[in-house]
């Protein structure tokens, strides 16, 4: 029977082509708008560590003064120094990361290349293990190495490529900044969008090339990146060779934690934590604690641009006003056929087999405008490509955004297509049959 | 023409009607709305800087000498780079610009009394005193970025240090005004907990590196530090055809200089594409603003047309008999009119009503301003002329329908 219908769906299509071809655009238009915009949400609201993303969580206290020049009561959102080596050392978690942002200069032995900067993230030795960062050559450094202040460096594929040539660089030393470093790990392509562990050097599209020892950085005096916030007489250091002085926040901080009660038991931590630097007289807050996981601490940072949700609402407005298009003219369409229906009807069909006939119809329509909407995203996203917005170069249509358009597209025509379905069999077969 | 009959019609077809009255609701309160964000984006993109834009590139440089003598590097690097032909001046600034997002800032309080305010109320807000963008630079900062001295004076040679901070400062109009309202800045001193800084001279326009709100993104105040980093940004003026040109000469003059350095290719730019870069996601925003705009007025041109277009065929016959009993081709073109302009009339005045709601909600969540009243009746005009460009056609077509179908049978 569903095969009769698709027939007759078809052919009532190609005989009136210009309304056909209305309906078809006007799905197409709506679907494609709005699939170029939930893709580009898709994208910036996905998950950058799926299955682990749950385990990591980001612990903010409060180390700032009582006078607080620093406007509002919530938590600073990173680390002192101080703070950050003590959390860290006291290894009360699964894993945990120390980590700061910076550039070093790359002086290759090869005389054809240049000295050249790349961003650097400088760390502690779990970020590896802690993030599932993929190996192509070697491995991480270890605690003692940190310990050790080890002229150990992990670099990126891409690095690796430019300065080695792509082979086994593992063990071979490469100059940063004037010191020899010897290369203990290439990561292969790794690339997290969001760039969810730093979101102070902008959320998208920032990727390091090298990862060394923080500690080994920081006796090094390489150049930091990312903000800091400081109070009390505390300065920034942005010049120079100095760094933001103990008063001022600028580092990450990570914990990998395995289950529900180890995040309950290390809150409780970081607020004894709070208390006993209060007692010290290091703090001066009654202890603000806040243990966010990663999904978490990207929506408090609200690291999706709020354009992309404006935009993702104006292009349902827009699928809405397409859709009671859509109805209009589907309406007018199964109208125009009231004497067919009624010859249908007066032959014996019921009003259910109308009703599945007509919707048959606009399934039909539903999935060309979904091919049609299909074409008009891809075209939207190219056009989202080229524009040089940080998170441009992420916007591409995954399979599962794919399913999600023609979902979308049947769904909707079906949905414009009940209304005029129902007025349509609801014809009086003997009233349109004497008209006639 | 008569109403009456149009409205009995319309009584026969109420789903259509209604169906077409909501599309125009819907795309009427949509368009305003749009258009109103576009018209704030705009706004927001061709704020002035306050500085000669068009004259103006700026280029990197980070030395990887260990021990090297910043001031001295700063000094010679400024030298060579005067000296390229159709430089007319160059300065060094640390690393801040207006919109080139590389921002420090500082709390700035009027007086002492002020600072002991916002220490009590535990909060900036309220106590008189401001976070204004620090610019830093070598001599003849303000000259060179063209800016303009409004009162007072330029700093002197001897106010410059390189270490530490100055004693004196150069503040914007919006910044003296907030911080000694009624009366003038020229002599004050500027409190930050630590310093006093005196303001010497006020420019009339300096925006700051990263924008916030309207009412701080004109609070920057200059002072005369000199850069004292391995990583500089040399800001060159010249005429605005030259400025690529210059950019290379740039380039090759500063490694000339010493080779003991990185130039990042994408931190030698000219100012406006510094300036294209801050509002790209503008840009961009407002493209697919429009377009969405453009596609939303199209898809209901297309649907009255549509609609018009199957009643046209569907009451060919009344067409004839009204033709055949004396109705001329005008008569009928104006009924097709007439019942256009009833249908979006009535799509209009709910979709002012909806526009205003939606307005309404994306202030709520989004911060946008209220939407000007005058955005409803343009929207509304808008909204007609596409009506009645889209009815044409069909209602033309109903004027050619020839009396002679009267007596036809279908």
């Amino acid at each position: 029977m569903f095969g009769y219908y698709l027939d007759l769906a078809l052919h009532s299509l190609t005989r009136n082509k210009v309304l056909g071809a209305l309906m078809v655009l006007a799905i197409a238009v709506g679907i494609g708008a709005c699939m170029t915009t939930l893709t580009v949400l898709h994208v910036l609201s996905g998950d950058p560590l799926p299955g682990k993303s749950g385990k990591l969580y980001y612990p903010q206290i409060d180390p700032q003064d009582a006078r607080g020049m620093m406007p509002g009561t919530l938590a600073p959102e990173q680390v002192t120094l101080i703070d950050g080596m003590n959390l860290l050392r006291a290894k009360r978690a699964d894993r945990q990361a120390l980590m700061a942002g910076g550039a070093v200069p790359i002086q290759p032995g090869s005389s054809s290349l240049d000295p050249f900067y790349v961003e650097a993230r400088y760390t502690s030795a779990d970020f590896f293990a802690m993030f599932d960062t993929p190996f192509l050559y070697g491995r991480g450094w270890t605690g003692a190495d940190d310990e050790a202040h080890a002229r150990d460096v992990v670099i990126t594929r891409q690095l690796n490529d430019k300065v080695f040539d792509g082979a086994d660089s593992t063990g071979r030393s490469l100059r940063l900044g004037g010191i020899t470093f010897r290369v203990v790990g290439v990561l292969d392509s790794w690339r997290p969008n969001p760039h969810f562990y730093d979101l102070t050097t902008g959320s998208y599209n920032y990727y390091e090339q090298a990862f060394l020892p923080l500690q080994t950085a920081l006796e090094l005096h390489f150049a930091k990146n990312g903000s800091n916030d400081c109070w009390g007489n505390g300065t920034g250091g942005v010049e120079g060779n100095a760094y933001p002085s103990a008063t001022c926040v600028w580092l990450q901080f990570w914990v990998e934690l395995d289950s529900a009660a180890k995040a309950a038991a290390y809150r409780q931590f970081l607020v004894h934590y709070s208390e006993e630097q209060k007692a010290l007289g290091r703090f001066q807050r009654a202890p603000n604690v806040q243990l966010r996981n990663l999904m978490q601490w990207l929506d408090y940072n609200r690291v999706v641009p709020g354009d992309v949700r404006l935009q993702a609402w104006l292009a349902f407005g827009f699928l809405l006003v397409c859709l009671v298009n859509t109805v209009g003219l589907m309406l007018a369409k199964f109208l125009r056929r009231s004497g067919e229906l009624s010859v249908r009807r007066a032959l014996g069909a019921s009003r259910r087999a109308l009703f599945a006939q007509l919707l048959t119809e606009s399934g039909v329509i539903g999935i060309a405008g979904g091919a049609g909407g299909l074409l008009l995203s891809l075209f939207g996203l190219w056009m989202v490509r080229h524009r040089a917005s940080d998170y441009a170069s992420l916007a591409h249509l995954d399979p599962a955004m794919l399913l999600v358009t023609f979902a979308l597209a049947i769904g909707a025509s079906l949905l414009a297509g009940i209304l005029p379905a129902w007025r349509a069999c609801h014809v009086a077969p003997a009233l349109q049959l004497k008209s006639h | 023409m008569q109403i009456r009959p149009i409205l009995s019609t319309l009584r026969h077809h109420k789903l259509t009607a209604i169906l077409l009255t909501l599309q125009v609701a819907f795309t009427c309160a949509i368009v305003c709305n749009v258009v109103f964000m576009v018209a704030q984006r705009v706004q927001r993109i061709s704020v002035p800087t306050g500085i000669a834009e068009n004259e103006l590139s700026a280029i990197h440089s980070r030395g990887i000498e260990k021990g090297e003598n910043v001031q001295a590097r700063h000094v010679a690097d400024l030298a060579a780079l005067r000296a390229i032909p159709g430089v007319r001046s160059a300065v060094a600034v640390s690393y801040s610009l207006p919109l080139n997002q590389s921002e420090s800032s500082s709390g700035m309080c009027p007086s002492k009394q002020a600072l002991d305010r916002a220490i009590q109320r535990n909060s900036i807000d309220g106590s008189g005193c401001v976070q204004p963008a620090l610019y830093d630079g070598t001599p003849g900062l303000i000259a060179t970025l063209g800016l303009h001295l409004a009162a007072g004076r330029d700093f002197l040679p001897d106010e410059y240090v390189s270490k530490g901070k100055p004693a004196v400062a150069i503040i914007t109009r919006a910044l003296a005004q907030k911080l000694y309202p009624g009366r003038s800045a020229l002599g004050q001193s500027m409190y930050d907990g630590d310093n006093f800084f005196r303001v010497v001279g006020i420019v009339d326009t300096l925006l700051r590196p990263a924008l916030s709100k309207p009412g701080v993104d004109g609070d920057s105040m200059i002072w005369p530090q000199r850069p004292d980093g391995s990583s500089v940004t040399y800001v060159l003026r010249s005429a605005p055809q030259d400025r690529q040109r210059v950019l290379k000469a740039a380039e090759a003059a500063l490694l000339q200089a010493s080779s003991n350095r990185i130039i990042d290719p994408k931190q030698m730019q000219t100012y406006t594409q510094i300036r294209n870069a801050y509002f790209q996601r503008d840009t961009t925003m407002i493209g697919l603003l429009i377009a969405s705009v453009l596609g939303l007025l199209f898809v209901t041109a297309l649907g009255i047309a549509g609609l018009a277009n199957f009643w046209v065929q569907q009451r060919t016959r009344s067409i004839g008999i009204r033709r055949a009993i004396g109705a001329t081709r005008g008569d009928i073109l104006r009924y097709f009119q007439t019942e256009n302009l009833l249908i979006v009339t009535v799509g209009i005045v709910l979709g002012v009503l909806l526009a205003v709601l939606m307005n309404l909600l994306l202030m709520t969540h989004y911060e946008l301003p209220r939407l000007p009243l005058w955005y409803l009746p343009i929207g509304a005009a808008v909204l007609w002329a596409l009506g009645q460009l889209s009815v044409l056609s069909p209602a033309l077509r109903a004027a050619q329908v020839p009396p002679v179908v009267a007596t036809r049978s279908v």
